[in-house]
């Protein structure tokens, strides 16, 4: 984790902090007071704010405008970038647009397949997989090159993550995949929405047990629950979720409207028992359309206030 | 094989519009294997139009041929004496084969007969399944014998994605995960610990990508 970044998120990790990042979603039109108003909820209890790319194929406002929007309010972005939508030119291209702007951190993911989206008739790229574009923006930034060969003058400065399931399928291949990313040149993770905690903490020791964690940031990726409905809806419906039924009950012997209240309690008890797990260096609260929450989950959780970083 | 399958009668008939002596060309080879356009559905296609005219009250001729292939010189070269007789060609090969008889009989429209979908194989009598997409550099020898290319929705070369649960894509609960039968192969073939090898960028330039695409062995020309 040589290079010289400007990002925050990387400042307070490697300062041994417990990192706090949160995420926004772009909207579905040009208006950029969405996206400041959403940063505005939460930019005093996060290091860093994740913009999401087209998420779940819906088109939307592009990750790098709002991300240069967010870096102008002086906030930490996230560049999210999916090998969906782009050849290598293009995401090149929006690299280096990115480091015009001191944009420090990016998100490298493969991308929902377009047909969950609004354009399910559209082509796909894939030229490359997320896996190699985390290694091009390695090649980019610690070679100082194109693909191509050819030198890049000011090369970006980017911290580059990368996501993980520990609840993919298949489980045996989960480690070998984390060390995988390692390989291609992720410095930190945010990993999939975790509420099997016991299986969240058996991943953690297998990576532990090879040493993973002293080789990357691993940030425990957070979602609370809004309802008894949205943690069904989740066990059933999105790929790669893994709910335990004990927590579906909980809510459901919940009285209704006391369900919300319930879903930012359990996030909190449950970023307090990981912040106990070793190897743990932070944490990813997505809370979906839902962002108004993050301060008193950040802060109920015991992660505020954020390190004072120079 | 190539696996082509039926296009709707509805809308041969529209590319047909008033043409009043046709030919349905048909090809021994995949088409017929994957029960589109061989012989047989030749024959079928062609007594379906022969009755939609006649209910129509429309004087129109439909004869029926067979070739060996149309993806090759010698075997279109049959119908060379009687193509005049007709003012229009149905064929049922694949795209290869309703354009290389469309270059051949240049002056007479050839409407195709089939959608060609992909290089497949036959899984059981009525169900192909993909395996290839000729994408010009073969990785087989690094993924168990398993197309990522072909068979990932993602063409991911270091899967599987994250979308993958219980063995199965993201996008349909049919579909296998080509990456978790490529780590299940891996594991067969004693070989897992492939699996931490990062797969390189792939050089698509011998794919669609690179443009139209051709085979030149001099050591076999004439």
């Amino acid at each position: 984790m040589k290079a010289n970044t400007s990002s925050r998120l990387k400042k307070v990790l490697s300062a041994g902090h417990l990192a706090v990042t949160s995420e926004c979603g772009p909207p579905r039109g040009s208006d950029p007071e969405v996206i400041v108003k959403k940063a505005n909820l939460i930019k005093d209890h996060v290091d860093a704010v994740n913009i999401t790319d087209n998420q779940t194929s819906v088109t939307r406002m592009c990750s790098l405008a709002a991300c240069i929007r967010l870096k102008i309010m002086g906030l930490d972005p996230v560049l999210q970038m999916v090998t969906r939508d782009r050849n290598r030119i293009a995401l090149q291209s929006d690299i280096l647009g990115a480091a015009s702007f001191d944009i420090s951190n990016v998100l490298c993911l493969s991308g929902d397949h377009q047909s969950f989206g609004d354009c399910a008739q559209g082509q796909n790229v894939h030229d490359i997989d997320s896996m190699q574009l985390i290694q091009m923006v390695r090649h980019m930034r610690d070679d100082g090159k194109f693909l191509g060969g050819d030198d890049i003058k000011r090369p970006p400065q980017m911290f580059v993550g990368a996501a993980a399931n520990p609840f993919a399928d298949p489980f045996e291949i989960r480690i070998p995949r984390l060390a995988k990313k390692i390989k291609a040149g992720a410095e930190f993770i945010q990993t999939q929405c975790i509420y099997n905690l016991d299986k969240f903490e058996a991943w953690m020791k297998l990576a532990r047990d090879r040493g993973l964690h002293e080789q990357i940031y691993i940030l425990a990726g957070m979602t609370p629950m809004k309802s008894a409905g949205m943690a069904k809806y989740m066990k059933n419906r999105v790929p790669g979720m893994d709910v335990p039924d004990a927590l579906v009950k909980r809510l459901s012997d919940t009285p209704k409207e006391k369900q919300a209240e319930e879903g930012i309690k359990i996030c909190i008890e449950d970023i307090q028992r990981l912040k106990e797990v070793d190897g743990i260096s932070g944490f990813h609260v997505m809370a979906i359309e839902w962002e108004e929450m993050v301060p008193e989950i950040v802060e109920k959780a015991g992660l505020y206030p954020r390190p004072e970083i120079k | 094989m190539i696996v082509a399958d039926k296009k709707p009668i509805e809308e041969i008939i529209e590319e047909l519009g008033t043409h009043e002596k046709i030919l349905i060309l048909g090809c021994n080879e995949c088409v017929t294997v994957c029960e589109a356009g061989g012989k047989k559905e030749v024959g079928i296609l062609a007594s379906a139009l022969r009755m939609y005219f006649l209910n129509q009250k429309r004087d129109v001729k439909i004869d029926e041929e067979t070739l060996q292939r149309q993806c090759d010189h010698e075997y279109l070269e049959e119908i060379r004496d009687r193509v005049d007789r007709y003012d229009a060609i149905v064929s049922l090969a694949c795209g290869v084969g309703v354009q290389f008889a469309a270059e051949k009989y240049f002056s007479t429209p050839v409407y195709p007969g089939v959608n060609t979908c992909f290089m497949g194989a036959t899984e059981e009598r009525g169900l192909w399944t993909e395996r290839c997409q000729g994408c010009g550099q073969c990785i087989l020898a690094r993924t168990g014998g398993i197309c990522p290319v072909s068979r990932c929705a993602k063409r991911v070369l270091n899967g599987p994605c994250g979308g993958s649960t219980d063995g199965k894509c993201e996008i349909n609960k049919e579909i296998i995960c080509a990456w978790q039968l490529i780590i299940e192969r891996l594991k067969a073939l004693d070989r897992l610990d492939d699996y931490e090898a990062l797969s390189p960028l792939k050089d698509w330039s011998t794919d669609r990508a690179g443009g139209p695409r051709k085979v030149v062995r001099e050591d076999v020309q004439p």
